[in-house]
């Protein structure tokens, strides 16, 4: 049956995928290529530009810094504020978006629409849109970083509750508890080490995105970054970037810490 | 007392676990239930307490009829009746003191169950209980902290923090070793005993059902096959039980009794395959 | 039975904090932090009321989306075409600089000072935003697409590296040793030994990144990067919301079939 002589690796139709796939790269790459017409001139100044950029930026504006901590604060306000505000919403939506704690397929069909629509439109957009609504500031840059926050933490939340143990709810159940307090004690428990999981990880991501959401007039540090690259503030660009490092910086650490104290 | 008359149970998919099982138990006996995987030994014991819902047949506890009851009321007769389950089914995230005193969510309001505050009896009873069944010292431990044996005797200490009036025990053996599965046998009849109040075991290792049992029970492809004293439980009775095979013509001895209807029809093997 | 002492009858929960006081100081300072940011928010009934107002007109504009202007369609089309072939060419891009930036970043087969250096790369990258890095992109090599696919090839640099590593770090050593046994040059050694067995994870990840690309590439041209994006903010500072609308549509519209293939072929090759 077998022929010893000829070794090959994968039988044809793997192979033939294979190299289909390989095709299909090869062929989107190159015509990605052609139609995004590079002008590579620029790309030989690059490095003469960024240069000059770097040569513009240093020393950092020292002075500007008082100027710096006040953004830099609503930034981090925005950050946790947006948070919170989808871990509370986030708690209805994935409770839709369970199979096990769905009433019924009309509901868990909801919730996963509510998740993947939060989740397709970038927070950027989504700042746009809360800036028409109620104009710049930093209330539409939480709005957005809340809504855009919905989809991913409801949807990490929904898979920890459907890999619950349901076990334990049902002992609960025996003792006589109502569904609440079957919840309460049988649920809760068993997603609090995901719950707060998430909900640092996105505080994380969301302290980098509300970095950038001023650039459409959204609030936060963002603004004042907009502001001096318009007027070709380098020296105060610096200072801001290394004042975005660092909250980012101390914002991992910091979430971090909280996800390794919570078993 | 407990009594059940002619439980059954249909799944949605068209299997029959339970085809029609009485069964009294009394004052504080302890009473196991026997048989092959299948059999339909865990369907019974959840229908009682309707975590599984049964399709016929009754069940009373106290002269109240359990099958009938809606929400408040399953609620209020589920407390009567404290249950063991094979796989401890602790709270493993919460302290041992936290799931003992679950036992008395049945009794305190939501808000209060939510910010932990049990009553002062209630506490001072589960540092009791947490003496009782060689606990002591470990209420602020995690469950998950526990070993086994430590864990199914959490297990027993939130059912019997119930103050039921019976204790449903699902298979409490088989996640343990020998020596500890004695102990925890020991204690459930020491309970039983002490307590005044029945025990219905589900078990499948015989010679343990057989040392600790005031009565013995087997169920084989969901029908009452045998119950009768623990001495009666013979080879016979054993094969008839396990295997399915008919019962020699007069060989019965005296106490057995078997399903009245058809046995021949409990002599398939199928209900071998069938998970409970 | 007789006890022989009166047990305790009170018992609290013992807490993640050092005591009762600790989590109760912890929890009031959350939430004074917390009604900070809400009153820094200058949250008004005035402006709830006037924001309802624009909400609704928002709407108004917007629905139906505008889809009939020809010149329009085909900047939307124009946009989203370049946002995807941005995607594609910065994935390409950085994944192949990523892999040499990963094998320094692995521990396991790295001398130090190149380990650091691999894990520095990967941090400044992850540091920044996309849209800031492409701002300075924009500075440096003008408006257009080149900025946005240097700006996502430098992002993808920082998560595909660190995946790649991580895996790198996981492999089995035997398998590398056996290579070595044999004679091979420390480079041959990363090509027999080590690219074989994280190969399946490569193609994975950059597919996966490639979805990711997608996302970024649509908003990176509103700082100037190209894509779609620069569509998007024209649009808006026009108040042309019907046509912001249909923009955002056929943006979430790519977004989701990019992730339908990403899954597809992912799932498709473990």
């Amino acid at each position: 049956m077998t022929d010893y002589r000829t070794w090959e690796r994968r039988t044809p139709q793997q192979r033939v995928g294979r190299y289909v796939l390989i095709l299909i790269a090869v062929v989107a790459t190159a015509v990605s290529w052609q139609l995004l017409q590079i002008n590579y001139s620029y790309l030989g100044t690059a490095p003469v530009e960024f240069m000059d950029l770097v040569n513009r930026m240093y020393p950092p504006n020292v002075g500007y810094t008082g100027a710096v901590v006040s953004p830099l604060i609503e930034t981090v306000h925005i950050a946790i504020l947006g948070t919170a505000l989808a871990i509370l919403m986030s708690i209805p939506v994935s409770l839709l978006g369970a199979e096990n704690t769905t009433p019924n397929r009309y509901t868990f069909l909801l919730g996963k629409f509510i998740i993947s629509a939060s989740r397709s439109v970038n927070v950027i957009i989504w700042a746009l849109v809360f800036v028409i609504v109620l104009g710049s500031g930093a209330l539409a840059g939480t709005l957005a970083i809340a809504v855009r926050s919905i989809g991913f933490c409801s949807k990490l939340i929904a898979e920890s509750i459907e890999e619950i143990d349901p076990g334990q709810v049902e002992a609960i159940q025996a003792t006589g508890a109502n569904s609440v307090e079957a919840a309460i004690y049988g649920i809760v428990p068993q997603i609090k080490p995901a719950f707060i999981g998430v909900a640092t990880y996105r505080w994380d991501i969301n302290v980098r995105a509300s970095t950038i959401i001023g650039f459409v007039g959204a609030g936060g540090i963002g603004v004042e970054l907009n502001t001096s690259i318009n007027f070709f503030a380098w020296q105060q660009v610096l200072t801001i970037l290394i004042a975005i490092l660092g909250i980012v910086i101390v914002s991992e650490v910091v979430s971090a810490y909280l996800r390794r104290k919570v078993r | 007392m407990l009594s059940v008359t002619d439980l059954q149970k249909t799944y949605s998919s068209g299997d029959e676990a339970l085809k029609g099982v009485s069964l009294d138990v009394t004052g504080n006996e302890t009473v196991s239930m026997i048989g092959p995987s299948g059999a339909g030994k865990s369907t019974f014991i959840r229908c009682v307490n309707r975590l599984t819902e049964p399709t016929g047949g009754s069940v009373e506890l106290d002269g109240l009829e359990i099958t009938g009851l809606s929400g408040g009321e399953l609620r209020d007769a589920r407390r009567d009746m404290g249950m063991i389950f094979q796989e401890y089914n602790l709270i493993e995230r919460l302290t041992v003191m936290e799931n003992v005193l679950s036992g008395r969510l049945g009794y305190v309001s939501t808000w209060d169950a939510f910010r932990r505050k049990f009553a002062g009896d209630d506490i001072a009873r589960a540092y009791e209980v947490l003496d009782r069944v060689g606990l002591k010292g470990h209420e602020d431990n995690r469950a998950d902290e526990l070993s086994g044996g430590q864990r199914q005797r959490v297990g027993i200490a939130r059912a019997i923090l119930q103050r039921p009036k019976i204790l449903l025990v699902d298979e409490p053996t088989s996640s343990l070793d020998p020596e500890t599965s004695r102990a925890v046998m020991d204690l459930l009849t020491e309970i039983a005993a002490e307590d005044d109040i029945p025990v219905l075991i589900n078990i499948h290792e015989v010679d343990l059902a057989v040392e600790y049992a005031d009565r013995v029970v087997g169920l084989r492809d969901g029908q009452k096959v045998f119950e009768g004293d623990p001495p009666d439980l013979d080879e016979t009775a054993k094969g008839q039980i396990y295997r399915g095979e008919e019962i020699p013509e007069g060989a019965g001895p005296a106490g057995k009794v078997v399903a009245a209807d058809a046995p021949g029809e409990a002599v398939t093997e199928e209900g071998d395959l069938r998970s409970t | 039975m007789a006890t022989e002492q009166q047990p305790r009858r009170e018992w609290s929960r013992p807490t993640a904090f050092y005591n009762h006081y600790v989590k109760w100081a912890v929890y009031a300072a959350i939430a004074v932090f917390l009604v900070w940011s809400a009153w820094n928010m200058r949250i008004s009934l005035d402006r709830i009321v006037t924001g309802w107002g624009a909400a609704v007109g928002l709407i108004q504009g917007m629905v139906p989306p505008e889809v009939t202007t020809q010149f329009k369609n085909d900047l939307l089309i124009e946009g989203l075409v370049e946002s995807v072939a941005m995607s594609v060419i910065a994935t390409i891009v950085g994944v192949l600089l990523s892999i040499p930036v990963a094998f320094m970043a692995a521990e396991n087969i790295a001398p130090k000072p190149v380990y650091w250096t691999g894990r520095g790369i990967i941090t400044g990258s992850r540091a920044l935003h996309e849209l800031i890095i492409a701002i300075i992109a924009v500075k440096a090599v003008g408006i257009g697409a080149l900025a946005g696919v240097i700006a996502l090839s430098y992002k993808t640099i920082g998560f595909f590296a660190k995946l790649l590593a991580e895996e790198i770090e996981d492999i089995d050593t035997g398998q590398m040793e056996a290579v070595e046994a044999t004679g091979a040059s420390r480079i041959q050694t990363m090509l027999f030994g080590v690219i074989p067995q994280v190969m399946p994870r490569i193609v994975g990840l950059s597919i996966y990144r490639w979805d990711i690309n997608i996302r970024h590439s649509t908003i990176v041209g509103i700082v100037g990067a190209g894509g779609i994006g620069g569509t998007l903010l024209n649009s808006f500072d026009q108040y042309d919301y019907d046509f912001f609308l249909t923009i955002i549509l056929a943006i979430i519209a790519i977004v989701m079939i990019g992730e339908l293939i990403s899954t597809y072929v992912r799932g498709r090759i473990q």
